[in-house]
């Protein structure tokens, strides 16, 4: 928590101003009761007039001071807790960014989204507000206080007292309601199940024409709700009139021992006016404090998330710079591979083992869940494999730098996603400094360049968020285009001619392979026909390697390959 | 002319919430007396304070008899207004908890009860956002609004009668320079307005950015794309931020703002007053009394336009609420609806046309005669639209013109419960609820024994991968089912079906994300149910389709051939090219 703390050091000078003006604007509002007690005293019953319209502009000087000094207070808090803000979000995304696959399965998006913004505004707002209430209010509180002494020592006694009751009656109700709040928040949330679930699950209910008893769950649920909301309500209403008493209590001390020493001349009539005002401001600025704590607390919630977040450290590490000499040695290679997902029990991989070399085609086959996409994934390192080892070019693949790595492997993912921005700027993520003609070169590979012909504005055409305005076909093959783009040494299309018919998927292939540099390919298919040319085919099955080989090899010694062969050619 | 048909919709509006009010008129009767006494009473502290402070003039001039008396009625009107004020929450409190409740177990019938037409349309998020935050807004902003406006006018009123009957002057003092504070307020409201749109409009724009950037993480991080990602976040960021603390700063004026016209106001009641004392007119009780009561007054003023705002937003909350509430349900139940009895599982489809958008037809004088234990198995690629049959079958939804007849009786003449009852669905979106397994399998059968419940689970091949759970049957599910896989999830819905088993069966075969062993479980499952039932099957699987009576190639929400395998592939249209491309069973993720 306190780490966060640092995101506010470059405001050192505002978070400390910020306060100290509200401070004083607390000062002067305090000043006023004392200006008013000089008026009654010595304007009043002595009739001085020309005290009463002097005083009357002090208190309208203390007015324009105050208002400067708040407004002045207002401002360094507004630029700290922004700024704040601003920074954390910016730590937030940049950390993010440095996760691993592995943190970002575990953390979720959504979860990610929530801390980005919601959370993020939550604590804005209660910087904000610490910066101006958290001392102004426990300031008044004791000024009234100390002042108190000033005007009449024993009078002042009734203050001593007075605010102890009232901070127990205050804080004890939040203490007391805070987790019956939350309960009642948990009640709520469970409303919002059931009705989510009445929604999502619509079809299977009224098949099961089971809606009465969703009716009666629902009202039970609303009646918990109902319930719980009472029992807070019961103790938060004890709120006003408890502290209306105490404050009404304090008023009557005051007034007894008021005319006390009135009576006996050690004090006056303005003074007691005096500190019936400063009765009132207490129980006003105690509210308040109590406000800006409920808000705080909201706000430590939310910092207790975020802190969370930015604790996860990303459990890959890259080498700053890729280690060692390049050494001799097959383009791929993994010995004898294990991988399990985090949190998952069972191992997703089993001693995978097989080597690829330079410029050759490798078709990865199995039925879904069978580990295809995971053992490409692990090649572009997005995991580590909890057992044996992956060698690239004959060395570790954990030694490159993660720069050098991922442009050395390029990946074209399963399911293909664009972002908003026009499509020469998607495509130079491939290669930042690509020129059009090289773009259009890939596009040509890609089966891409009609695409881009078609449409009015080229490659200057404004992809919409999410790809929108293009087909998941053509999504597909602008992504093949951009990875193209990277120029890889190793290339790994990862289902990604799922969308494509038969013949585009053939010309993609054949296009590749007459590139000047050929790269090195792994085409992860469930179409047996797709592979068929491959030099090396794996066939997964449950994690495991069940065959490799090439087509005809596989066909006499794979029964698996054989099955699903048939299968799509019976 | 659109302003008053607002005008008139918020009237409509507020006349439906008080229909709801008035169940528990007490409490709002109570709720308005009660705040009318603790105003009163309040009002007439300071008068009492000042009477007090009269009986203290100076030295030797202290009149204890008086100020005891007077002590006493503090100490009276003390209790009785506490007594008021917690008697009033408790009032709103139960007018706002009940109204609430009512409102959402209305809203939960209506939900059960509305057609498909209309929630498959709806988006999920706007209907639970109604249940939940519209309901909440609506009974905080309302009801606490109108309270709070309620009391706050009659304090206004209260004050001013009672300044304007003590001294005039003053009175017209308060009186005039208090709407200051109200045009300040308004002033820096439009100045701070534009400010507060781009802000909104930079976060969307931000927002956005990092939705697209997180939700696609990966991707980013394959073309090692994080420092460009990085790089353009922080510009938005930097440019988010210079509007914000623009924004923030000029919004948060208005308090000193109205402060400052506050405290003018009783600098002004101080120096007047002090003369009025000193002319005899007035006593220093009175103007200690006056100085609470101009802070009193202006209190409200300053509360207004944030109440105002609230009861805006409560009210469009509320209708919001209220249209979802007053939705057309589906078409009752016909007085002569019978209860399907002793079903075969004959289903004969009579010239059906269908469309779910008048313009845009799909189904069109199909003509489908299936004998009881025949399968009909549905084909096409993803997004052809193969829920519509389903949905027709079921009478989720109802045939635009022809009819669909199950034993020759036109389903639209029998009970829904009955219709539905003679079908075991299970869909691809498996569906559990919170409840423990058990619960979730006998959800067709409430009353059905843990035996049974075995029983069915061992059918569904569930039985063993339940009995490892750590409660067994009685493990409860979360939301999204817990801990279990989307097969075995799967598996459960097939256990569900199994109970029952009901005489005609719809399945959807599973596409992706299972793995290959579950999915050969789930198929072995379904052919156990489908032995000697009429069948509609939405089928991914060669074999499955193979094996088909009759099979519905769908394309773009038609059903454009239909046919057994061997004709189907005689007739070399798309069937027949989907077939040979292979690419039947690949259409998958």
């Amino acid at each position: 928590m306190r780490k966060l703390f640092t995101y506010l050091s470059d405001y050192k000078k505002e978070s400390i101003i910020a306060p100290l003006f509200k401070m004083l604007e607390a000062l002067f509002d305090l000043f006023v009761p004392l200006v008013v007690a000089g008026i009654i005293n010595n304007g009043i019953l002595k009739g001085d007039r020309t005290y009463i319209v002097r005083m009357c502009l002090v208190l309208i000087l203390l007015a324009v001071v105050g208002m400067a000094c708040a407004i002045l207070a207002q401002y360094f808090a507004a630029k700290a807790a922004v700024g704040f803000s601003a920074k954390l979000r910016g730590a937030l995304f940049a950390h993010i960014q440095k996760l691993s696959f592995t943190e970002l399965d575990t953390l979720g998006t959504s979860a990610l989204m929530n801390r980005m913004t919601s959370d993020v505004n939550q604590l804005q707002n209660g910087v904000n507000m610490a910066l101006r209430l958290l001392l102004r209010s426990p300031f008044i509180v004791f000024g009234a206080m100390i002042l108190a002494f000033f005007v009449n020592k024993k009078a002042a006694w009734v203050f001593v007292v007075v605010i102890p009751v009232l901070s127990v009656i205050v804080f004890g109700i939040i203490l007391a309601t805070m987790p019956m709040y939350k309960k009642v928040q948990e009640r709520l949330d469970h409303v919002l199940r059931i009705t989510r679930e009445n929604l999502t699950g619509v079809r299977v209910i009224r098949a099961f024409h089971t809606e009465k008893d969703e009716t009666k769950r629902f009202h039970q649920a609303n009646h918990e709700l109902v319930e719980q909301q009472t029992a807070v309500g019961k103790i938060s209403a004890l709120m006003n009139p408890l502290t209306f008493v105490t404050i009404n209590l304090g008023v009557i001390a005051l007034l007894s021992i008021g005319g006390d020493k009135v009576d006996t001349g050690s004090m006056k009539q303005g003074d007691v006016v005096a500190l019936l005002d400063y009765m009132s401001q207490i129980l006003v600025e105690l509210v308040k404090l109590a406000n800006t704590i409920i808000l705080l607390s909201k706000a430590f919630a939310s910092a207790k998330r975020v802190q969370s977040v930015l604790d996860v450290p990303s459990s890959m590490q890259f080498p700053t710079q890729t280690e060692g000499e390049r050494m001799q040695g097959p383009t791929v290679e993994f010995a004898h591979v294990d991988f399990t997902y985090a949190g998952a029990g069972d191992q997703s991989l089993s001693d995978i083992d097989f080597s690829v070399e330079e410029g050759q085609t490798v078709g990865v086959i199995g039925g879904t869940g069978s580990g295809k996409s995971t053992l490409v994934h692990l090649l572009t390192r997005f995991y580590d494999a909890t057992d044996g080892q992956i060698r690239l070019f004959g060395k570790d693949i954990r030694s490159y730098g993660e720069e050098e790595l991922r442009h050395m492997v390029g990946i074209v993912l399963q399911k293909a996603v664009l972002f908003h921005g026009t499509i020469r700027e998607n495509l130079q993520w491939g290669d930042p400094f690509a020129s059009d003609e090289e773009i259009w070169k890939m596009l040509e590979i890609a089966q891409a360049k009609e695409i881009v012909e078609k449409k009015t504005d080229g490659l200057d055409e404004i992809v919409e968020q999410g790809g929108r305005n293009l087909s998941g076909g053509q999504k597909q093959r602008l992504a093949i285009a951009r990875t193209l783009l990277m120029k890889p040494k190793i290339l790994i299309l990862d289902d990604s001619s799922s969308a494509l018919d038969y013949a585009t998927d053939a010309a993609l292939r054949n296009a590749i392979r007459k590139l000047e540099h050929a790269p090195t390919t792994f085409v992860v298919s469930q179409r047996t026909a797709s592979l068929q040319h491959a030099d090396l085919i794996l066939v997964l099955d449950e994690g495991k390697l069940v065959g490799k080989g090439t087509h005809d090899e596989l066909l006499n010694n794979c029964p698996v390959y054989r099955e699903i062969y048939e299968s799509q050619n019976a | 002319m659109d302003a008053r048909k607002e005008h008139t919709s918020k009237k409509e509006t507020i006349r439906k919430v008080l229909r709801y009010v008035g169940r528990y008129w007490y409490y709002l009767i109570g709720a308005i007396v009660l705040a009318l006494v603790v105003v009163v009473l309040t009002l007439f502290g300071p008068i009492l304070n000042g009477w007090a402070i009269d009986c203290i003039l100076e030295k030797g001039a202290v009149d204890f008899e008086r100020l005891a008396q007077i002590i006493k009625l503090i100490i009276i009107v003390m209790i009785l207004n506490a007594l008021a004020q917690w008697l009033m929450a408790r009032c709103n409190n139960n007018l706002t908890f009940y109204v609430s409740r009512d409102i959402r177990n209305d809203l939960m019938d209506r939900i059960e009860i509305l057609p498909f037409r209309f929630l498959d349309a709806k988006p999920t998020g706007d209907i639970t956002s109604a249940m939940i935050a519209d309901v909440d807004q609506f009974a905080d902003g309302l009801l606490l609004g109108f309270t709070q406006l309620f009391t706050g006018v009659i304090t206004i009123v209260g004050t001013l009668l009672f300044m304007f009957r003590q001294n005039v002057l003053i009175a017209f003092v308060v009186v005039v320079v208090t709407p200051l504070s109200l045009f300040v307020a308004s002033f820096i409201a439009k100045r701070t307005y534009h400010l507060f749109t781009r802000q909104a409009f930079l976060r969307g724009k931000q927002t956005a950015y990092m939705d697209e950037i997180i939700q696609n993480q990966k991707v980013v991080k394959a073309y090692s794309h994080e420092d460009e990602a990085i790089a353009t976040f922080d510009e938005m960021n930097r440019e988010f931020e210079k509007v914000a603390r623009k924004a923030v700063f000029f919004s948060s004026l208005t308090n000193p703002s109205t402060r400052f016209v506050n405290n003018i106001v009783y600098a002004l009641v101080v120096v007047f007053g002090a003369m009025q004392v000193l002319a005899g007119r007035m006593s220093v009780g009175q103007l200690s009394c006056f100085l609470n009561y101009a802070s009193q007054y202006t209190k409200p003023f300053n509360e207004i336009s944030a109440v105002m705002a609230e009861l805006q937003n409560a009210i469009a909350c509320a209708a919001r609420v209220f249209s979802l509430i007053e939705e057309t349900p589906q078409i009752p139940e016909s007085e002569h609806a019978v209860r399907l009895t002793d079903v075969k599982g004959h289903v004969s489809l009579d010239n059906v046309s269908f469309s779910y958008e008048p313009e845009q037809k799909l189904i069109e004088e199909l003509n489908l005669d299936v004998e009881p234990g025949q399968r009909v198995a549905i084909v096409g690629p993803t997004g052809c639209g193969k829920t519509t049959l389903i949905n027709l079958l079921m009478r989720f939804y109802d045939v635009t013109a022809g009819s669909i007849q199950v034993e020759n009786v036109d389903i639209r003449n029998v009970t829904r419960e009955s219709l539905r009852e003679s079908y075991g669905m299970v869909l691809q979106e498996t569906w559990l609820h919170a409840g423990t397994i058990r619960e979730n399998i006998s959800m067709g059968k409430k009353d059905a024994t843990l035996e049974e419940v075995v029983a069915a689970a061992k059918a569904a091949h569930c039985h063993s991968f339940i009995k490892q759970l750590p409660q067994g049957y009685d493990t409860p599910m979360g939301e999204d089912g817990g801990g279990l896989s989307q097969g075995q999830r799967q598996l459960l819905c097939i256990a569900r079906v199994m109970l029952c088993l009901p005489p005609m069966l719809i399945l959807d075969e599973a596409t992706s994300s299972i793995d290959t062993r579950t999915e050969l479980k789930i198929q072995n499952a379904f052919a156990k149910m489908m032995e000697g039932r009429t069948s509609f099957i939405v089928a991914h699987r060669l074999s499955t389709i193979r094996n088909a009576d009759i099979i519905l190639v769908m394309k773009d929400g038609h059903i454009i051939e239909k046919g057994n395998h061997e004709q189907l592939l005689a007739r070399n249209g798309f069937y027949a090219k989907l077939y040979y491309s292979g690419k039947m069973e690949t259409e998958k993720a």
